[in-house]
């Protein structure tokens, strides 16, 4: 027990402890101003990224203005027969192309991941395989990356794209080869389909999760099976969630770096065939910036990171609306 | 909810495609969750395999220098191994013996001797002449400590704006602030992180003329903050109200029960946010690339170029020499395993505090 503390003499004059403190409301007012400045810090941070690359990108702004958005071409290097010239197409097109392919190969399949670990699972392998999805949406985009150089694009090479231009190929022009490396759109938007695929089953899992229990009692009672009583009460249920978890995947895919550079083969041509190198916008940046040849290449650089952040901050703005539209106002409340 | 209006045919029928698309669910996970795990396997396996004795203790050793030369005398004009590699350059690292003038043809074979003994990773002298039959060799103490450096100090950073952000997240919850703090908080975690590293790029590589530890480590923090953040919150969300009113109670004002009561209850929770900020910002790439560059050589200097394990494997991977390609193999195993310890040491420390 602690000693008792001596009690004061009283007097009418207040210490200048006591005045601050009731001044101060015990500290709580300073508090409550520190820890808003921090919270209003993270509000400057993204309106720093904001500001920085609206300025950054203002050379380039001022002279191709919205039309770099459908600028056909990219070419950094000046020669006497052409000028350097900038046009965000070929990384625009790239960029969404590879997003396209990864989420239509790891859309379906997360979601039926996510069905499956939250319905169908038996409870003793539940936490196991929802922990193991955790892990692998945690490895670094580097080492999906090097896998797919290393491993996966000889394969897709030889024993996928080569097949394929030389039988559909030749009919079908965005089918069609020459397949020299392997690296292009198709192969960067399988590997960008493995990387997003454990976000895609984790995010519809815990959607699916919060789907409250009597509308799976209610479909049961009325004689559904198990299939049914999914199909028909819980995935339209978290349907909105599921969406935004979908497009959750889809921004992860649309701002890759590492995969997408290892395994596009970087070229700013702009060509048909799935098979053909291309490039992102991710990539052009993470490529060219740090050896960029003039103040306008740095600024056209800069300036596709504008677009890039734009694309993203208006797909994580629905995502978010969506998964928190499920998470607070159910669309079939009992 | 409504039920389908068209009844299905009959019962074999819906027994059969409820059973077809249960199978299918299963035969998804298998799909997945079986490659996934292959691919860590083969990195790790790989990996193991190109794990020399001295893998941890040595730093980038050139494919030309198979013999484990040490550069000490610093009268030798900028060895070879420390310039910037550039994997298109087929020359990269070739001939330090033979140049003339360096002064190295006479320190070669004695070096050799002298360091070879103390160093088990540089015993074996590969054959003469064919640098592409050289396997791993070198190791990955300059990455190493290169990604600690940034990471630990990103982390530094991260922390105190993280935390507090998420106190005044939890304990001053209902207000137009925090929904608007909340939205930043996702569009940062959100935001590719390439464009993180375009900012730092702008503003501390280019107007500082140099690639440097800092500005790697800022990028870092950027991109950790708003995991920690929710985490924070989070977790001290859980804190029961009556945590808070028993704090109140003894004559506490908010800012002392708050550090003194509230967060410690949540601290387990805290850390674990801050772990898995780490595994983040270890494993990131792009920032980096534009912000650190990678180098060869073991530094401690935040003011200059740094190296770090996932930029050594985006380097090394392209590089035509099989012993850089072990190098890159390695190093993926070594962010590989931490990756996975860091995620597994939050996982059970989150599952002690809910039992």
């Amino acid at each position: 027990m602690a000693q008792t503390p001596a009690v004061e003499p009283f007097s009418t004059r207040e210490s200048w402890l006591g005045r601050l403190n009731r001044r101060t409301a015990h500290g709580d007012r300073p508090f409550w101003v520190l820890v808003l400045l921090f919270a209003l810090a993270i509000i400057g941070l993204v309106g720093a990224v904001g500001l920085v690359v609206y300025v950054g990108s203002a050379e380039a702004r001022g002279l191709y203005g919205l039309s770099f958005l459908t600028g056909t071409v990219w070419n950094p290097v000046a020669t006497e027969v052409r000028e350097a010239s900038y046009g965000a197409w070929p990384a625009i097109r790239g960029t969404l192309l590879s997003s396209l392919i990864a989420v239509l190969l790891a859309g379906p399949l997360g979601i039926l991941i996510g069905v499956f670990l939250s319905e169908l699972c038996p409870l003793r392998l539940r936490t196991p395989l929802s922990f193991m999805v955790e892990l692998l949406a945690a490895i670094p985009s580097v080492i999906y990356g090097l896998w797919g150089v290393a491993v996966f694009v000889p394969f897709f090479r030889d024993y996928i794209a080569d097949p394929i231009a030389n039988s559909l190929g030749t009919n079908l022009p965005w089918l069609a080869g020459p397949v020299a490396t392997g690296r292009g759109l198709m192969a960067a938007g399988m590997v960008l389909a493995l990387m997003i695929l454990p976000t895609i089953a984790a995010i519809s899992r815990d959607v699916l999760a919060v789907v409250p229990s009597s509308q799976r009692e209610v479909l049961m009672a009325l004689g559904a099976n198990r299939w049914e009583v999914i199909w028909q009460s819980v995935l339209p249920y978290a349907r909105a969630g599921i969406i935004g978890a979908v497009m959750l995947g889809l921004g992860r895919a649309l701002g890759e770096t590492m995969a997408a550079t290892m395994l596009i083969g970087n070229s700013t041509r702009i060509e048909q065939s799935l098979f053909a190198p291309a490039t992102t916008a991710a990539s052009l940046i993470a490529n060219q910036l740090p050896n960029a040849n003039d103040a306008l290449h740095e600024s056209a650089l800069v300036y596709v990171a504008l677009v890039l952040f734009g694309i993203t901050l208006l797909l994580n703005l629905i995502a978010r609306l969506l998964v928190w539209q499920v998470s607070r106002g159910p669309i079939g409340r009992v | 909810m409504s039920i389908r209006a068209s009844a299905p045919r009959n019962y074999a029928w819906r027994r059969f495609v409820g059973r077809l698309m249960q199978t299918l669910t299963i035969v998804a996970t298998t799909l997945a969750i079986v490659p996934l795990l292959l691919i860590i396997g083969y990195v790790l396996y790989r990996g193991g395999a190109s794990l020399t004795p001295g893998f941890f203790t040595t730093d980038y050793l050139p494919p030309a220098l198979g013999g484990g030369i040490e550069f000490t005398d610093p009268t030798v004009p900028a060895p070879i191994g420390e310039q910037p590699f550039n994997p298109d350059d087929p020359f990269a690292g070739v001939g330090i013996d033979s140049l003339p003038g360096t002064g190295l043809e006479n320190e070669t074979i004695p070096g050799t001797a002298a360091d070879g003994a103390s160093d088990p990773a540089a015993q074996p002298r590969p054959p003469e002449g064919d640098l592409t039959q050289i396997t791993a060799q070198g190791g990955v103490r300059h990455g190493i400590v290169g990604t600690l450096l940034v990471t630990i100090f990103a982390l530094l950073l991260a922390i105190p704006l993280g935390l507090l952000a998420g106190i005044f997240l939890a304990e001053y919850r209902d207000n137009s602030v925090a929904t608007v703090v909340r939205f930043c908080c996702d569009v940062l975690s959100g935001a590719p992180s390439i464009i993180v590293g375009v900012v730092a790029f702008v503003l501390i590589v280019a107007p500082t003329q140099t690639y440097s530890g800092w500005a790697g480590s800022v990028a870092l923090a950027v991109l950790m903050v708003p995991t920690i953040t929710r985490a924070t919150e989070e977790m001290l969300k859980l804190v029961p109200d009556s945590t808070r009113e028993g704090a109140m109670a003894l004559g506490a004002p908010t800012w002392w029960s708050t550090f003194t009561v509230v967060v410690p209850t949540a601290l387990v929770g805290i850390v674990t946010g801050v772990l898995l900020a780490f595994a983040r910002g270890a494993g990131e790439t792009a920032p980096l690339l534009l912000t650190i560059q990678g180098s060869n050589k073991l530094s401690f200097d935040m003011n200059e170029p740094i190296a770090a394990l996932p930029l050594m494997i985006y380097k090394y991977i392209e590089s035509p020499f099989p012993s850089e390609n072990d190098l890159a193999w390695g190093a993926a195993f070594v962010l590989t395993v931490l990756v996975l310890i860091v995620n597994i040491l939050a996982r059970a420390l989150t599952r002690r505090r809910t039992r």
